[in-house]
């Protein structure tokens, strides 16, 4: 118990701690603070992880503390954690003090260190919270809680007109789907009668064909709420349609980037969606809705992606694309295959960010590839590590020997594609299956392109900036080393436990997969899409690897030995470039729809409805009646007796009046 | 003369007694003598109280051997036109300490003007008699002359300042109004015993149960018409700025105090004894009057510049908040409104310490305005005016809240809802006219020449006593309300 209050609440007492003293501390302490907090909650989580998941000890569980009691409705503060939570207690807290000592070096000139470290923190602590808890009101407490130091840490900068709206917006975009999320936490309330997981994962399979009416016609209950659900993830995990937010998120500092928009906040849906496992595998059509959506995200973040010219946006596209991989791969039932994938983004993820911050800080600030290049003599290490991020993310390896990451995580996600596409998932799963290898494909082209157009080739910015051009201190090339290990070898090492032989073993009941009938022509019993994953024929895995070839080659062509075809390409493909380039306009179609028809609503409401109804009727009309009233009031005392008088006879007459003819 | 009718009225005599050798002496040591007298006065005001308070005591040891037989709480004297009660005595009380305050208010300012006469203090006396016989009048006739008496005496106070035009005007457009409503009282009690054949309220009262004939509602009509005058409601108040503002400042503070008690008081006793009968006929009046005078009060005083026009509208809308605890007509709303009165009468005394102490260069400053700067210049005086100005408007843990409290708890609990939502309404309104005064003296730089207020040791602790009063009486207010309630009690058919 001890060991696992030590992994949450250490960063909430480093983050309070700074937080409110962090001034009178001073940078220096504030750092130390913090930084300690996390690695001993990520030494803690090693441990945890160690008994969870790999000795095969029971589930922790504990109520710390009752949190509302109301009737029926009983919600606590608790921790539970299983092999699915031991996992992404050592991605949170691992990559997290990671970045906390990155941010030592890379923070190292800004007036707001304390106030950093402490955010920083207190986003690890809400993480923490989100991914231990027991029913879904804590962990939506913790993601409302990432949400809001996601919030703050955009706004780091908060001089930056820019960071502001780009806070705004990460915020608003995330209530649409948050409100989502609540929706359906009411309605699993409703429909189970507790948020508790434990009693929603026992009723689950009685509610599969249950049904209720709305406006009239018959709604299946457990997809609305899984739908429901999903809205709540596609906002947190940036799924296509609610994803606008994340690469503007790249206005805060880089460390935030790699920490909480690639390798951990953005990952809460998938996490979401693979705790709930018990309850979506009894909803097969939003597990499709859930396929599609992911693998729709997956090519059109890669095809954006491949034209951007920010270094960090480049990264931010290819960390969309990577959770759609996730979420289709959740969609064909294959949470295990998800949650590597999102344990080894997690590594190459924060690599490939945190070197782009390495770049970024010898280049006194340059984001822009175009003033980029050559430059890799001057920063050897930060080449070093974008090409293991790089070889990591495209997933390459040499089959039966040993490959990056990427290379297994992904493999299996797409041959689970495969697989089920071959059993229950008829269309969807060949479908996602080819958008995965094109998304593949891409994902290779945009990650050479990005090495090829920052390290090589002639320097294309102004010389001073060259000439200033160093290498990041230790601090920050330091934590680099367990990250660029962990992109190397995290696939090779994991693969069997997260979704191999002793897979049944490493989840136990943390993860509900339903067994189905195997494809005809194989030999086979029931089993789990994973299972089949593992006989599907070589090709299938093979071919991700070739087109990822393909795309590496393809990037020298355009890039080194051909450096005038980018241009002819985009000229030649005119209209389609611009829509990538202009990211399908979906900014542009959202500030058309709802954002400035918000603004004419508010300012339509602010006229007339604030300023000409409430104030004008409210306070200033009752003010300016007042002020008539009075004047009137007033004037009547003109002085002369007999007006006086006659107000006494009149009012004297009145009251007979009254009473002779009405009372 | 009966022993019974001496011991009855024995404050009275005495007062109406020390009041007639008063204005001998002074007639005969001339203006001289003026301080002299109003000391006098004062002190025999206040053992008047005394008397009135003590005087059961005294006498019940000796009951026996003088053979009184009824010198308890609500004995009646000269053949039951005179009523001694709980509710009499209370008022009373009130009334005579007003007196007392309005003689010590008067001192500095008629020095300065060249009025002082001996007359003066006499006056008041006479006007004092006056209200304690309206208070204790048990029949129509005495209640006629209780309420001349003190009409007269207050006509020449009115217009006490003789060369200045403003007052002699008071002093004519209040005796001329004043005659009107006399006129209509006196047409309302003819009414009244026509159709009943007497004047002794017992009698009216046995006589008005049952189904009234419309003459009787008429006369009824007329009767609350004069005294709606008297206590200056809408719509017979029309009198009231002009006589406020015109009246030499010290008047004005009497006027605004002691007359209006007593006018209220008599006005609950006609209602609620004689006319109980009515009570269906009459609360729709007092329902009229109440809501008229708080919107009115309310409203026009937001434009006034005029301090002492400003209090005149201020008492109009406080009346109209008494007759709201008049109209719910029963225990409890006498109570509250014998309360607020009482805390009234209190808060409104200090303020007019406090504006007596306003001048500048030897003239008085009565200007809204003028009060601008006072919190740097006197901060003890602005606290006070402070102070009295918060309790008005009706914020606690002043004395101005509770009155409001109570009066607006008797309507709802009565379920008279509305006519609390408007005193409420209403209140909000008139805070602005307290609360600005508040702001002219803290946030208002002074612009022509400040104010130099002079606060002679009279006016100080009358300023003073009142701000403590008003700040105090949460955490006292038992006695104040305890005796009101036995007040209010003693007036009630069955007690």
């Amino acid at each position: 118990m001890l060991l696992d209050l030590a992994a949450v609440f250490l960063p909430l007492l480093g983050a309070l701690v700074v937080g409110l003293f962090g001034r009178s501390l001073g940078d220096r302490a504030s750092q130390l603070v913090t930084c300690a907090g996390v690695l001993a909650a990520a030494v803690a989580s090693v441990l945890i992880f160690h008994d969870v998941a790999l000795s095969g000890g029971d589930t922790h569980a504990w109520v710390l503390a009752n949190w509302i009691t109301s009737g029926d409705f009983k919600v606590n503060w608790g921790l539970k954690i299983d092999t699915l939570t031991a996992v992404m207690l050592v991605v949170v807290n691992g990559v997290s003090a990671m970045v906390h000592i990155y941010s030592i070096g890379y923070m190292s000139h800004d007036k707001g260190v304390p106030r950093f470290m402490a955010y920083l923190s207190l986003f690890t602590f809400f993480m923490l919270m989100l991914v231990t808890s027991d029913n879904l009101l804590q962990m939506f407490f913790g993601w409302e809680g990432v949400g809001l130091s996601s919030y703050l840490l955009i706004n780091f900068w908060y001089e930056k007109a820019s960071a502001n709206s780009a806070s705004i917006k990460a915020f608003l975009v995330n209530r649409v789907g948050d409100f989502g999320f609540m929706l359906g936490i009411f309605g699993c309330y409703l429909a189970f009668g507790s948020v508790q997981f434990d009693v929603m994962f026992q009723k689950a399979p009685d509610l599969m064909q249950s049904s209720f009416s709305f406006l009239g016609a018959s709604v299946p209950t457990l997809t609305t709420l899984c739908l429901l659900l999903f809205v709540g993830a596609m906002g947190k995990s940036a799924q296509l349609g609610l994803h606008t937010w994340l690469p503007d998120a790249m206005e805060g500092p880089t460390p935030v980037s790699a920490l909480i928009h690639a390798a951990t906040m953005v990952t809460a849906g998938v996490f979401m969606v693979a705790r709930l496992s018990p309850v979506f595998e009894f909803a097969p059509d939003a597990l499709a809705v859930v396929a599609v959506v992911g693998a729709l995200t997956a090519i059109v973040a890669a095809s954006i992606g491949l034209t951007q010219f920010d270094i960090k946006r480049v990264i931010a596209y290819s960390t969309m694309s990577q959770l759609g991989y996730m979420f289709f791969a959740l969609g064909m039932s294959a949470y295990p295959a998800a949650v590597f994938h999102l344990m080894t983004h997690a590594f190459f993820k924060s690599l490939l960010f945190l070197g782009a911050g390495s770049v970024i800080h010898a280049l006194s600030g340059e984001q822009d590839m175009r003033k980029m290049g050559g430059i890799w003599r001057k920063i050897p290490f930060t080449y070093a590590y974008m090409w293991i991020g790089s070889l990591a993310l495209a997933g390459i390896g040499i089959p039966g020997v040993m490959g990056m990451a990427g290379f297994y995580s992904k493999d299996i996600i797409l041959e689970s594609a495969f697989a089920a596409g071959m059993t229950h998932h008829q269309a969807f799963g060949v479908t996602a299956y080819v958008l995965g290898l094109i998304a593949a494909f891409m994902t290779a082209f945009y990650s050479w392109r990005l090495l090829l157009l920052t390290f090589h080739g002639t320097f294309r910015g102004d010389h001073h900036t060259l000439e200033h051009a160093h290498e990041a201190p230790w601090s920050m090339l330091g934590p680099l080393v367990p990250l660029a290990l962990g992109a190397i070898l995290a696939g090779k090492f994991g693969y069997d436990l997260f979704v191999g032989e002793a897979m049944a073993e490493f989840w136990r009941d943390s993860i509900l997969t339903l067994s189905y009938f195997p494809p005809r022509e194989t030999h086979l019993g029931v089993g789990t899409t994973i299972q089949f994953a593992h006989h599907v024929s070589d090709w299938v895995g093979l071919l991700p690897l070739v087109v990822a070839l393909a795309g590496i080659f393809m990037a020298y062509v355009f890039y080194v030995w051909a450096p005038s075809l980018p241009g002819k390409c985009a000229r030649g493909l005119g209209a389609l470039y611009r829509l990538v380039f202009n990211k399908y306009y979906f900014d542009e179609l959202y500030n058309a729809v709802f954002v400035r028809t918000a603004q004419r609503v508010g300012k339509a409401l602010w006229t007339t409805g604030d300023d000409a109804i409430i104030d004008g009727y409210g306070p200033n009309g009752v003010a300016a009646l007042a002020v008539r009233l009075s004047q009137r009031a007033s004037a009547l005392e003109t002085g002369y007796v007999y007006h006086y008088a006659f107000a006494m006879v009149i009012g004297l007459a009145g009251f007979v009046t009254w009473f002779w003819f009405w009372a | 003369m009966n022993v019974e009718n001496i011991y009855a009225t024995f404050p009275e005599l005495f007062l109406a007694s020390c009041a007639l050798m008063l204005l001998l002496f002074g007639v005969k040591r001339g203006n001289d003598a003026t301080l002299f007298t109003g000391l006098i006065a004062v002190v025999v005001c206040l053992a008047a109280g005394v008397l009135l308070i003590k005087l059961p005591s005294f006498v019940e040891p000796g009951q026996a051997q003088l053979g009184v037989s009824a010198l308890c709480h609500g004995c009646k004297a000269f053949g039951g036109m005179f009523i001694n009660d709980a509710f009499a005595q209370f008022v009373k009380v009130l009334l005579l300490l007003a007196s007392a305050i309005a003689i010590m208010l008067s001192w500095g300012y008629m020095e300065r003007h060249g009025l002082e006469r001996p007359e003066y203090p006499a006056l008041i006396l006479f006007a004092t008699l006056g209200m304690m016989l309206m208070v204790s009048a048990n029949d129509l006739l005495a209640l006629y002359m209780g309420l001349e008496l003190q009409s007269l005496a207050l006509y020449v106070l009115a217009s006490f300042r003789r060369d200045h035009v403003r007052s002699s005007e008071a002093g004519l457009k209040y005796f001329v109004l004043g005659s009107l409503s006399s006129g209509m009282l006196l047409y309302g009690i003819s009414l009244l015993y026509g159709y009943t054949g007497s004047t002794g309220f017992e009698a009216l009262a046995h006589v008005l149960a049952g189904e009234p004939p419309i003459g009787v509602v008429l006369g009824l009509v007329f009767v609350c018409a004069a005294m709606a005058f008297k206590v200056s409601a809408v719509p017979f108040h029309m009198w009231t700025p002009d006589v406020y503002e015109g009246a030499p400042t010290p008047v004005t503070a009497f006027f605004a105090a002691g007359p209006k008690l007593a006018a209220l008081a008599l006005f609950v006793r006609v209602l609620l004894q004689p006319l109980a009968g009515l009570e269906h006929q009459w609360v729709q009046v007092v329902v009229f009057m109440a809501v008229a005078s708080m919107l009115l009060g309310s409203f026009a005083g937001l434009a006034q510049s005029n301090i002492k026009r400003l209090m005149a509208y201020s008492s109009i809308a406080n009346v109209g908040y008494a007759l709201v605890g008049m109209a719910v007509a029963n225990e409890a709303g006498v109570q509250a409104l014998l309360v607020y009165l009482s805390i009234y009468l209190v808060n409104t005394l200090g303020v007019f310490g406090v504006i007596l102490c306003l001048r500048r260069e030897g003239v008085m400053a009565e200007k809204i305005a003028d009060l601008a700067g006072l919190s740097k210049s006197h901060p003890l005086l602005a606290v006070a005016m402070g102070i009295f100005m918060f309790s008005l408007a009706g914020v606690p843990p002043l004395a101005g809240f509770f009155g409001k409290y109570f009066v607006f708890l008797a309507a709802v609990q009565a379920g008279m809802l509305p006519l609390a939502i408007i005193g409420v309404l209403t209140s909000c309104v008139a805070a602005y006219y307290y609360l600005r005064i508040i702001k002219v003296m803290y946030f208002d730089d002074a612009t022509e020449a400040a104010v130099d207020p002079v606060p002679e040791f009279s006016l100080r602790i009358v300023t003073g006593g009142a701000a403590l009063l008003m700040l105090l009486f949460v955490f006292m207010p038992t006695p104040v309300i305890d005796s009101a309630l036995a007040a209010a009690h003693s007036l009630m058919p069955q007690g």
